[in-house]
C-alpha cells in the first residue's frame, strides 16, 4: 500500500497539529463545519498556535475552542462578554492573534453592548458568530437573529424583527464584515484566511444550523433553507503573504485587494454592481436582499486602514506583558519628585 | 470652647461655585503652618447649585475624625443658612453673607456680616468671574480672623490655582483680608498658631495615593467606568502615567488605560489582561462592583490575577453616591455566585492606600486571584496629612509563572496541580513559545490538568484547594495593628474608622476611666493574631460604618467560638463616624 506523504505547511506542521480535543457537539451540528474550517485555515496560513488566543463566551458555539488549535491558549469565559476579555488580552499582549468564537445569543443579546464597543475600538480579532438563530445550549429558545416568521420546532413563531450582526457591524464602522454558511466550506475557508490578515476587528457571521433545535422545515436557519436561499456575492480567492503556487485564483476577471501583511484577496463578482468597498451601497443591497428572503454571502464590506486600538492608544510596540520591571516600576527619584510636589 | 489650634470650621456654600478650591487654600495654609488639620467635603450628587458643606478640623492633638460641634461657621448659602446657624453651639463664631441678615438672630453666638458681593465687585472687575472668586473672599476674612499667616495663604493659593485665575483669586482673597483688618475686632477665641514641624508632611487624598501605588507596582492594563467616588483613582493614574510611563522619544505608552462601556466590561478587561500576564486593575464603587461579580467569580475559580479597588459609597442601590460608608465589606469578601473568599486589604491611612495598592498587585499574581483594595469616600476623596511614602523596594512578585525554559524542565505540567502543597498552582501565559504549556481556561468544572470534568471528586478537590490557597494567604497580608493598654476589653476596627476610634479611646480613658485595647484589622482572610486578640479579651467592640455589622459577621464566621464576646458599634447615617458616636455606643453597652 503506497501512502502519499502527509501535507505540511510552511512551518512543517500537518493539519493534525491544528486540531483540538474531541467534540461533544451533536452529530451534524453546523458549528462543527466552522471548527473544521478554522483548523484548515490555520493550517494553510501556517499560524503559530501559541500566538493565537482563542476566546469565547458561553453556548454550544463557545465550547468549540476546545476542539481546535490544541496548542493555543484559550479562554471559555462568561456568557456574552468574551469581547471584553478579548480587549484585555489585546491590551496586555498585542502580539497575539485573537480568535473569538461566539453565538448569536452570546453576541446579539447579552453581549451586544460589548460587541458594539469592541468594533468601535477596532480591537484586533477575528470575531466569528456561529449563527443558528437559537439559544441552543439552553435548549432552543429564539435568539435575536431569528428571522421574523421563523418557527420553533414546537410551533412558536418569532414575531420580532431580527438583528443582523453584519449590517450592525457595518454601521459601527467595522473594517471587515463577512457572512458565510457552514455548508459552504470553500468560501468560509477563504474568508477566515482573509480575516486573519485584517489588522483590526473582522466580523464573520456564519450561518450554522443547529440540527437539534432549529433544522426543521418551518425554520429559516435549517441547512435546507440556507442552501436554497444562499447567493454568494463573489468567487473568492486568497493569496497569503508567503505566496505558494497551489493557491487557486478564480478564473475570469478578478479584482484584488491587498492586506497590510502583504496577503491579497481576489474576487470575481457574481452579483451585479456589488462593491464591498462602498459602505452605503453595500448596506442597502444586503438589506434589500434580506427583505427578499435571500441570504447574501461573501465579503460584505471591506475597508482597511482604520486605526486599531493600539494605534489610537499609542500602546508600546513591545507587548506590555513582556516589559521588564525597569520599564514598569519608576525609581525612587520619581516617587521623591511626586512627594515633593505634594508638600 | 476650644481655642488655639483646637477647633472646627464649617463652610456652607452651594456646589459649582468654586468653593472647593477656596476650602483647599484654607486647609493648605493651615497645614503649611505645621498644624495637624483635616478637611471633609460634604457634597451633593449634582454638578451645580446644591448645598455643600466643608469642614476643617484643626487639632493640635492630631485628631482627624469628623467633629460635629462647629466652632466657626461660614454661611454663604441662603437655602441652608437657618439650619446652619441653628446647629452652632453657644459661644460659636459665625461669618455670614451680609444680605442673609443673620446678625442678632442668636444672642449666644458672635456673628459678623461680610459684604461679599461688594468686595468681590471691587476686586474683580470682570462680572463673569465674580461668582467663581467670591469664595476666596471668605478665605481672606478667615486668614485675618484666625491669625493664619497671610504669606502661607498666598503660597497655598499659588500652589492650587494657576494661570489667569491666580491673580483674580489673589485679589479677592486680599479684599477679604483687608476688609476684615479694617472691620472685624480681634477675637482671642479661635487661633491658628504655627507649630514646629518635626517630620516632613504632605497633603494627599486616598485616591491619588492608591493611583501612585498602582503606578509603582507597574500596572499595565486598566479597564474602568466612571463612578463617584472612585473616578479620581483612574484620573490620577492617567495624569501620573503621562510623565512616568510614556517613552519620551516615541510617545509610546507602557500602560493601557481604557474607559469601557460598563463595569461588566471593565472586569472582563481585568480578567482577560490578568490571564494574559498583565498587571491589571480597575477602580469602582458599590454599584459597579455589583456588576463585576460574575467576572470576579470566574477569576477566583479560573485563577486569574487582578486588582479591584472599591471606593465605598453609601448603598443600597445608588444610595447616596457622594457619601461615605463601609458597607461593601461583605460584597468585597465574597463577590460572586458560588463559594468564594477574596483577599481584601483595608487601608486606613494614606501610606496604606499607597502601599496596599502596590502590594495588591504582588498578591494578585502570587495567589492568582482577584485582590480587593477596600477604600471609601472618606479616605479616597478627602485630603489627609501624611508622611511622604516610603519607596517600595524590591522586585515585583510575578508569582508562579512557567516560561519556555521552565516548561522544558517540567515533566507533567498541570495548570491546576498543587505541586508545592500551598494550593497555588503554576500558570503559563499565552504566547509562550516551545509548544508546551497551552491550556483552555474555563469557569466550568475542571480537573488538575484544566480539562473539563463533571467528576464530583475532582470538582470538590478543586474548590477545596482554592479555599486552602486563599486561607494560606493570611500570613502574607498586612498584619493587624495592635495597641495594648493592659485592658480586658478591646475595640476592633478597620479602614477610615481609625481616627475616630483613636480619639474615642482617649475620651474613654480620660473621661470615663475605661482604657481599652485596640486591634486594627488590615486584611482578609484574618491573621491568627485576630483570633488571639478576640480570645484574650472579655468583650470586643467591633466598630464599623454599616448597618448590619458586616465585619462582625465575618469575624463570627472565622472565629465562631468568640462570637459571644463581640458587640457591634455601628454608624450608618452617611456621615463619617465620630469619636462621640463610638464613646456613646460603648458606654451604653457597658451599662
Ligand atoms: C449570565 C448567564 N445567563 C444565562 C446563561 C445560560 N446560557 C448558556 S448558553 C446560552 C445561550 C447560548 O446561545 P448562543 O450564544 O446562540 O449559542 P449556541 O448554543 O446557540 O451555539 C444561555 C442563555 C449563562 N450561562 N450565563
Ligand atoms: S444543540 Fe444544536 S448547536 Fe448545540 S451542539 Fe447540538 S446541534 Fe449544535
Ligand atoms: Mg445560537
Amino acid at each position: 500500500m503506497s501512502t502519499s506523504p502527509t501535507p505540511t505547511n510552511q512551518l512543517g506542521l500537518t493539519r493534525q497539529d491544528y486540531t483540538g480535543g474531541k467534540s461533544t457537539l451533536c452529530v451534524g451540528c453546523g458549528h462543527e463545519g466552522i471548527t473544521l474550517q478554522i483548523i484548515q485555515a490555520a493550517f494553510e496560513l501556517g499560524l503559530e498556535s501559541h500566538q493565537v488566543a482563542k476566546l469565547s463566551g458561553i453556548g454550544c458555539s463557545s465550547k468549540t475552542p476546545a476542539y481546535f488549535l490544541k496548542n493555543a491558549w484559550g479562554f471559555n469565559s462568561v456568557h456574552g462578554r468574551a469581547a471584553a476579555v478579548c480587549t484585555g488580552v489585546a491590551l496586555a499582549n498585542r502580539s497575539l492573534k485573537n480568535l473569538l468564537v461566539s453565538g448569536d445569543g452570546d453576541s446579539m443579546s447579552i453581549g451586544l453592548n460589548h460587541f458594539t464597543h469592541l468594533i468601535r475600538r477596532n480591537v484586533p480579532v477575528v470575531y466569528i458568530i456561529e449563527d443558528n438563530g437559537v439559544y441552543a445550549l439552553t435548549k432552543g429558545q429564539f435568539s435575536a437573529t431569528a428571522d421574523q416568521g421563523s418557527a420553533l420546532r414546537w410551533g412558536q413563531v418569532n414575531e420580532l424583527q431580527p438583528l443582523d450582526p453584519c449590517t450592525l457591524a457595518m454601521e459601527l464602522g467595522c473594517g471587515f464584515v463577512a457572512r458565510s454558511f457552514s455548508g459552504n466550506p470553500k468560501q468560509l475557508n477563504t474568508l477566515l484566511k482573509a480575516a486573519f490578515a485584517h489588522p483590526g476587528t473582522a466580523v464573520l457571521d456564519v450561518i450554522s444550523p443547529c440540527v437539534t433545535w432549529n433544522n426543521h422545515e418551518s425554520s429559516t436557519r435549517s441547512y435546507q433553507s440556507a442552501k436554497n436561499r444562499e447567493i454568494p456575492l463573489h468567487e473568492l480567492g486568497f493569496i497569503p503573504a508567503f505566496h505558494t503556487p497551489q493557491v487557486d485564483i478564480p478564473a475570469g476577471e478578478a479584482q484584488e485587494v491587498a492586506f497590510p501583511d502583504g496577503s491579497r484577496i481576489t474576487f470575481r463578482t457574481l452579483h451585479d454592481d456589488y462593491d464591498p468597498s462602498k459602505l452605503t451601497e453595500a448596506w442597502r443591497l444586503v438589506h434589500e436582499s434580506r427583505d427578499r428572503g435571500e441570504l447574501l454571502t461573501g465579503l460584505l464590506y471591506y475597508q482597511p486602514g482604520k486605526p486599531t486600538i493600539h494605534e489610537v492608544m499609542k500602546t508600546a510596540p513591545t507587548p506590555l506583558t513582556q516589559l521588564p520591571q525597569s520599564a514598569l516600576k519608576p525609581g525612587p527619584e520619581a516617587l521623591q519628585e511626586i512627594m515633593d510636589e505634594l508638600k | 470652647m476650644t481655642t488655639v489650634n483646637e477647633f472646627s470650621i464649617e463652610v456652607a456654600t452651594v456646589n459649582g461655585s468654586g468653593s472647593q478650591t477656596a476650602n483647599n487654600v484654607l486647609l493648605r495654609a493651615i497645614f503649611q503652618m505645621g498644624m495637624p488639620v483635616s478637611g471633609k467635603n460634604f457634597f451633593p450628587s449634582n454638578i451645580s447649585g446644591m448645598p455643600t458643606w466643608f469642614q476643617i478640623r484643626v487639632s493640635r492633638k492630631g485628631y482627624a475624625a469628623r467633629k460635629p460641634e462647629i466652632d466657626l461657621m461660614v454661611c454663604l448659602n441662603p437655602e441652608t443658612a437657618e439650619q446652619d446657624l441653628a446647629k452652632l453651639p453657644p459661644g460659636a463664631l459665625c461669618i455670614y453673607d451680609e444680605p442673609l441678615n443673620l446678625g442678632g438672630r442668636r444672642s449666644d453666638i458672635t456673628a459678623f456680616g461680610v459684604p461679599f458681593q461688594a468686595l468681590v465687585a471691587a476686586s474683580c472687575p470682570e462680572m463673569k468671574y465674580q461668582r467663581l472668586v467670591k469664595n476666596m473672599v471668605y478665605v481672606g476674612v478667615l486668614v485675618r480672623l484666625l491669625g493664619i499667616e497671610p504669606e502661607e495663604a498666598g503660597r497655598a493659593l499659588g500652589r492650587l490655582i494657576k494661570g489667569k485665575a491666580e491673580a483674580m483669586n489673589r485679589a479677592a482673597m486680599d479684599a477679604g483680608y483687608q476688609w476684615a483688618l479694617a472691620n472685624l475686632p480681634d477675637q482671642g477665641k479661635l487661633l491658628v498658631q504655627r507649630l514646629p514641624v518635626e517630620q516632613e508632611r504632605l497633603l494627599i487624598d486616598g485616591n491619588t495615593a492608591c493611583a501612585l501605588g498602582a503606578l509603582f507596582a507597574g500596572v499595565t492594563v486598566v479597564g474602568w467606568y466612571p463612578i463617584t467616588p472612585s473616578t479620581g483613582v483612574i484620573e490620577s493614574l492617567t495624569e501620573y502615567a503621562h510623565p512616568y510611563r510614556t517613552d519620551p522619544t516615541t510617545g509610546a505608552s507602557t500602560i493601557a488605560i481604557l474607559q469601557m462601556e460598563d463595569e461588566l466590561a471593565s472586569a472582563g478587561v481585568v480578567v482577560g489582561a490578568g490571564w494574559a500576564g498583565a498587571r491589571a486593575m480597575t477602580a469602582t464603587s458599590g454599584p459597579g462592583l455589583s456588576l463585576m461579580t460574575e467576572f470576579i467569580g470566574l477569576a477566583y475559580y479560573a485563577e486569574c490575577p487582578g486588582v479591584f479597588v472599591d471606593v465605598q459609597r453609601v448603598g443600597p442601590s445608588t444610595g447616596l453616591p457622594t457619601r461615605s460608608s463601609q458597607s461593601d465589606i461583605k460584597l468585597c469578601a465574597k463577590a460572586s455566585h458560588g463559594d468564594t473568599l477574596h483577599i481584601n486589604l483595608y487601608p486606613a491611612t494614606m501610606e496604606e492606600c499607597f502601599r496596599f495598592t502596590y502590594d495588591a498587585f504582588d498578591l494578585a499574581e502570587r495567589f492568582q486571584t482577584p485582590v480587593f483594595l477596600v477604600s471609601d469616600l472618606d479616605l479616597g476623596m478627602q485630603n489627609w496629612i501624611t508622611s511622604p511614602f516610603a519607596y517600595p523596594e524590591g522586585k515585583l512578585d510575578r508569582g508562579k509563572v512557567l516560561d519556555e525554559a521552565a516548561l522544558k524542565e517540567v515533566q507533567a505540567w498541570g495548570r491546576y496541580k498543587d505541586v508545592d502543597g500551598d494550593g497555588i498552582p503554576y500558570r503559563t501565559l499565552p504566547g509562550t513559545p516551545g509548544g508546551k504549556g497551552a491550556y483552555l481556561t474555563r469557569g466550568s468544572g475542571h480537573n488538575a490538568q484544566a480539562a473539563y470534568t463533571e467528576n464530583p471528586a475532582e470538582f470538590a478537590e478543586g474548590i477545596l484547594r482554592l479555599k486552602r490557597k486563599i486561607l494560606g494567604a493570611a500570613p502574607h497580608l498586612p498584619l493587624p495593628i495592635q495597641v495594648d493598654n493592659g485592658a480586658k476589653r478591646g475595640v476592633l476596627a478597620f479602614g477610615s474608622s481609625d481616627p475616630a476610634v483613636q480619639e474615642a479611646m482617649d475620651i474613654l480613658r480620660e473621661a470615663h476611666q475605661m482604657p481599652l485595647n485596640y486591634m486594627r484589622v488590615r486584611a482578609l482572610p484574618f491573621a491568627e493574631a485576630v483570633g488571639d486578640f478576640l480570645r484574650s479579651m472579655e468583650v470586643v467592640y467591633v466598630v464599623e460604618q454599616n448597618r448590619d455589622g458586616q465585619m462582625a459577621a465575618l469575624l463570627m464566621e472565622f472565629f465562631p467560638q468568640e462570637a459571644p464576646r463581640l458587640r457591634s458599634v455601628l454608624h450608618f447615617d452617611s456621615t463619617p463616624i465620630t469619636a462621640q458616636t463610638i464613646v456613646d455606643q460603648i458606654l451604653s453597652q457597658e451599662m
